[in-house]
């Protein structure tokens, strides 16, 4: 269920950008859809009642010195966090480059609607 | 000796890094300092053919850690990658003395060099990921560098379509890495031989395909680049036609279909038709242009349809369990058209480049008769239009050649003629530039031109040698052995990848 939630929303980002005809509405539709798949990564690596993925002496099994099987079936998958953090970031650097884009075509055309930006043709 | 792999990927990102500190005061330094390391980058290229090794960043061991792989696929694909951006950083230095803001420029230039570097290196599916938006980042940016009206126009719809083909293909490694648990591409390959593929996988290869079939601009999707090319800085132009999209678009899927999850008929198949779409819709389209640039846009959609259909029929006759002769023949074709192209399209955006800087346009209906006043861009163009059109001696002959073997061994007779066809389609719109850019009456508005001098003809004048000098890469037998064989063998090897990789 979360998951058909998650790939809506991914379908709401990918209509906006595909439907609207201003240049910000856009943007908004394509970081909808970033969104969606951060959720859908973070939502992998989750676990109902799990625990930080983090290792300290209470996590040992005691003599063995081995991870307790306890540990492994309870603590959340770090990977995707690790993975999202990144994403989040790749994502902020094209916002900032789309959003400057339209900054300036915006100064440029005095307008913000696709439908009137057309000088490229063919 | 073998190369630190790393270094194909830290020297233009240091030296990107570096640049802006040169500053407006010192921009004869940073051009210096960047040609200094692409021509490095070409030098360990050339040493790196051949070569085969894994580098574990940070010594973590594989499945833990990110790794580099240099196989034949990726050294064909490094080289390639650094003669064209030695040959476009060259012509730059003259080039983009009239744009303000050089250094950042170069500094761009730069990151888009190291994220293609990165693509074609990366052992991992997630860091593809990561130098993949490098490129494409510094690619988005490039093309809107000029801020006038059509750049900032053409860069949005780019980036838009870029964007939406990165967020694809982020989505396609989040459910391969649901599915199966690791991130490396040798084991994720493991997983899919051992389970197959089920619904998320299935859903994650269509994924893949969109996403990189938007970078790689084949026909459904190839809406932003007869807008972004012809943007961008010349030089810049002949960097994403010559290379980007290849790296971004054809190499990343070929790695992903062959090697990662295997070929299956119907994928065989699909690329099969997007090839022939790709072809025969950029011919068509490219021949009604009269704007200079993007007429050799179009051409590029057209020519990465032979390299996407000669890798899909490869694939297509490895699927059905046909001759394996058959499938590395016209995996060859479709490997050395992309190395062919990368070369001669890069020379005719350089030259198309060279013209507008001396003429101040690019409309072919306003040029004419400069055949006269710049012989060496005359020549280089010429060079390069025979490449592309296939005529005996020069590049593109050969790998048009090889495809037409292939296709006519596997029985696709059809194909055949449908690459001879799109052949004839390129010589029509190659006649139509030589003939109103070069040939008939000088227009007295252009009397003054005068041709263009220093590192741009040096770098027309590399890339017109290689062009003539290509054939010899499937003439000469130890040259096809070192260098393209590798390559191929690695796409027909398909699975065993993950094999080579693990040491099982």
């Amino acid at each position: 269920m979360p998951y058909a939630l998650c790939f809506l929303l991914f379908v709401i980002g990918l209509y906006c950008a595909a439907v609207k005809k201003n240049m910000v509405k856009i943007v908004i539709g394509i970081m909808v859809m970033e969104y969606a798949v951060n959720l859908f990564l973070i939502m992998l690596g989750y676990r109902t009642g799990g625990t930080a993925p983090i290792i300290d002496k209470t996590c040992l099994e005691p003599g063995t010195e081995q991870i307790a099987a306890s540990f492994i079936n309870t603590s959340v998958d770090p990977l995707p966090q690790a993975l999202v953090l990144t994403a989040i970031v790749i994502s902020l650097g094209s916002l900032a480059l789309m959003i400057s884009i339209c900054i300036r075509t915006y100064s440029k055309y005095g307008t913000f609607d696709i439908t009137e930006i057309r000088r490229l043709k063919g | 000796m073998s190369i630190p792999l790393p270094v194909f990927v830290a020297v233009p990102l240091v030296t990107a890094f570096l640049l802006p500190i040169f500053g407006r005061k010192g921009k004869a330094g940073a051009t210096v300092l960047a040609n200094l390391a692409t021509v490095s980058l070409l030098v360990l290229a050339v040493a790196s053919i051949g070569q085969s090794g894994v580098y574990e960043i940070g010594k973590w061991s594989i499945p833990l850690g990110i790794n580099l792989v240099l196989d034949g696929l990726s050294s064909l694909l490094l080289l390639a990658i650094s003669v064209v951006s030695t040959a476009a950083m060259l012509f730059s230095s003259r080039y983009m003395e009239r744009y303000t803001a050089k250094e950042k420029y170069l500094s761009l230039f730069m990151l888009m060099v190291a994220g293609m570097n990165g693509v074609v290196l990366s052992g991992d599916i997630f860091n593809l990921f990561v130098f993949l938006e490098i490129a494409s980042i510094a690619s988005y940016a490039l093309v809107g560098f000029g801020c006038e009206h059509e750049e900032l126009e053409a860069s949005f719809k780019y980036m838009v379509l870029g964007s939406i083909a990165s967020i694809f293909i982020l989505f396609g490694v989040a459910l391969v890495y649901g599915n199966t648990g690791s991130l490396n591409m040798a084991y994720i390959s493991k997983a899919i031989q051992g389970s197959g593929l089920n619904a998320g996988l299935g859903f994650a290869l269509c994924l893949f395909i969109v996403g990189f079939g938007l970078k790689a601009a084949l026909v459904p999707f190839h809406a932003w680049l007869p807008d972004a090319h012809p943007s961008a800085p010349a030089p810049i132009s002949a960097m994403l036609s010559g290379i980007l999209i290849k790296t971004l678009g054809v190499y990343a899927l070929s790695r992903v279909i062959f090697n990662v999850f295997g070929i299956s008929i119907s994928v065989g198949w699909l690329l099969i038709i997007l090839g022939l779409l790709s072809m025969v819709a950029g011919a068509f389209l490219a021949i009604g242009q009269w704007d200079l640039k993007r007429l050799m846009a179009y051409s590029s959609i057209s020519q990465i349809g032979y390299v996407v259909l000669g890798i899909g029929l490869g694939g297509l006759i490895i699927a059905k369990g046909g001759n394996l002769a058959w499938a590395s023949l016209a995996i060859l074709g479709g490997l050395f058209h992309l190395v062919n192209h990368s070369v001669y399209k890069s020379l005719l955006f350089l030259t198309s480049g060279s013209v507008e800087m001396s003429t101040g346009t690019r409309q072919m209906r306003q040029m004419g008769g400069l055949a006269e006043k710049m012989p060496v861009t005359r020549a280089a163009c010429t060079i390069a239009s025979a490449s592309i059109v296939g005529i005996p001696p020069f590049s593109g002959f050969w790998s048009k050649l090889i495809l037409v073997i292939a296709a006519i061994q596997a029985h696709f007779y059809w194909v055949a003629a449908i690459i001879v066809f799109v052949s004839l389609c390129t010589l029509i719109m190659y006649l139509k530039v030589q003939r109103y850019v070069f040939l008939g009456e000088l227009p007295a508005s252009l009397r003054q031109t005068e041709e263009n001098k220093g590192t741009m003809l040096v770098a027309m004048v590399f890339l017109a040698c290689l062009c003539v000098l290509m054939g010899l890469l499937v003439i000469v037998p130890s040259l096809k052995a070192n260098i393209l064989e590798p390559a191929v063998k690695v796409l027909t090897d398909g699975l065993s990848y993950s094999a080579n990789l693990i040491g099982t």
